[in-house]
C-alpha cells in the first residue's frame, strides 16, 4: 500500500477507536470507576501528553531543538492564560505574536 | 444578540458561545492538518471520525514531524483516552438512551459538551440535557464546517508558520491543559514529561517521546498517596 493509503487506514481507524473509548465510558457500570488509581492516572496522562506536545511544538524542528518567535508567543499565551482570557483569544494571539516576529524578520 | 439572549435558555446560551469559539479553532486545525501534507478529504475526515481537537492536532502533528501513521493513529487514540471517562460523567444526566440517540450521542461526548452539561445546576436535568446536546451539535457542525475552510484557505496562505499557525497550535495545546495544572503533582508531571520528551527528541523515532510522556504519568499516578500501604499491591479492591 502507498503512504496516501496507509494514512487513510490511520484516519479510519484512530475515528473508530475513539468512538470506542467514549462508547466504554457510557457503557461502563458506574461503580468499576471507583478504581482511584485509575482515575489518577487517567487525569495526570491527559496532563503529560497535552504540555509534551506544547513543549514539542514549541521548542522543535522536525528532530532538532530550536528556540524562534514560537517562544515568545507562548510566554505571551501563558500570561493570557493565567489572567484567565478565553480560549479563542489565547490563540489568536499566540499566532499574531510570532506571526508578528516573523514579519519583522525574528525567529 | 439582544433577542437571541431572550429566546434562549443559560444551557443554550453558553452552547451556543463555547460552540463558536472552539469552532473557530478548527480553522487552524484545517490549516495545520493540510501544512502537514494531509488533502482536503482526510482532513475533513479526521474532524468526522475523530472529532476530538488534541487527538486530531497530534495525528497531523506527528505526520507533518515525519513519523508513520501508525503512530499518529495511536498519539491520538492515547490522547483521547479521557473522553472515555466523560460518559461515566454524563450517565446520570443522559441515562436512559437508546438507538441513534446513543450512537451519536457517544460521537459528541467530548470536553466542551461534558464541560457544559455539568456546569448546568444539578438539580435541573433538563438543563443539563440540553447544555450536552446543544454544545455537542454545536461544536460537531462548526468544528467540521470550519475545518473544511482552514484546509482551502491553508492551501493558499503557503506558509504556515507565517501566519503564526505552529504558536497556535502549541498555545491551543497550553490552553487545554492549562485548567488541569492545578495541583502539584499535575505541575511535575508536565513539567518532567516535557522534559523527557524533549531530550529525546533527537535520538528517538517521531512519535517516541510523546509516548515515554504517557508513561511518565503512569509511574507518577500508579502509588497510591499518603494512605497507601504498598504501591506493589496487585489489586485495590472495594
Amino acid at each position: 500500500m502507498t503512504p496516501y493509503a496507509w494514512t487513510w487506514v490511520a484516519i479510519v481507524g484512530a475515528g473508530a477507536a475513539m468512538w470506542l473509548i467514549k462508547a466504554v465510558g457510557h457503557r461502563v457500570p458506574e461503580h468499576a470507576l471507583d478504581n482511584p488509581r485509575l482515575v489518577r492516572i487517567a487525569a495526570l496522562v491527559t496532563v503529560s501528553l497535552l504540555t509534551a506536545l506544547a513543549a514539542l511544538q514549541t521548542l522543535t524542528v522536525g528532530k532538532g531543538l530550536e528556540v524562534d518567535a514560537r517562544v515568545p508567543a507562548l510566554a505571551v499565551a501563558a500570561v493570557l492564560l493565567w489572567r484567565k482570557a478565553p480560549f479563542i483569544v489565547v490563540v489568536a494571539v499566540a499566532a499574531g505574536v510570532a506571526a508578528g516576529l516573523r514579519a519583522l524578520g525574528w525567529g | 444578540m439582544a433577542v437571541l439572549g431572550a429566546r434562549l435558555t443559560p444551557a443554550r446560551q453558553q452552547a451556543l458561545s463555547v460552540s463558536i469559539a472552539t469552532g473557530a479553532y478548527a480553522l487552524s486545525f484545517g490549516a495545520l492538518s493540510v501544512a502537514a501534507g494531509l488533502d482536503l478529504w482526510q482532513t475533513s475526515a479526521l474532524s468526522l471520525l475523530v472529532f476530538s481537537g488534541g487527538s486530531q492536532f497530534a495525528f497531523v502533528g506527528v505526520i507533518g514531524a515525519g513519523g508513520i501513521p501508525a503512530v499518529a493513529a495511536a498519539t491520538s487514540t492515547f490522547l483521547g483516552i479521557r473522553n472515555g471517562f466523560y460518559g461515566v460523567a454524563l450517565a446520570p444526566v443522559l441515562r436512559p438512551w437508546h438507538g441513534w440517540r446513543s450512537w451519536w450521542g457517544t460521537q459528541v461526548t467530548i470536553d466542551e459538551s461534558t464541560a457544559v452539561a455539568i456546569a448546568q445546576p444539578e438539580h435541573d436535568a433538563e438543563a443539563r440535557r440540553a447544555g450536552f446536546w446543544w454544545t455537542g451539535v454545536g461544536v460537531y457542525v462548526l468544528w467540521n464546517a470550519i475545518t473544511i475552510l482552514g484546509a482551502l484557505v491553508g492551501q493558499r496562505v503557503g506558509d504556515p508558520s507565517a501566519w503564526g499557525l505552529d504558536a497556535a497550535a502549541a498555545a491551543a495545546f497550553l490552553g487545554l491543559v492549562w485548567p488541569r495544572l492545578a495541583d502539584r503533582r499535575a505541575l511535575a508531571v508536565a513539567a518532567v514529561a516535557s522534559v523527557i520528551a524533549l531530550a529525546l527528541t533527537p535520538f528517538a523515532p517521531v512519535g517516541v517521546p510523546i509516548m515515554v510522556a504517557a508513561v511518565v504519568a503512569v509511574a507518577a499516578g500508579w502509588p497510591t498517596p499518603r494512605a497507601g500501604t504498598t504501591a506493589a499491591a496487585p489489586k485495590e479492591n472495594s
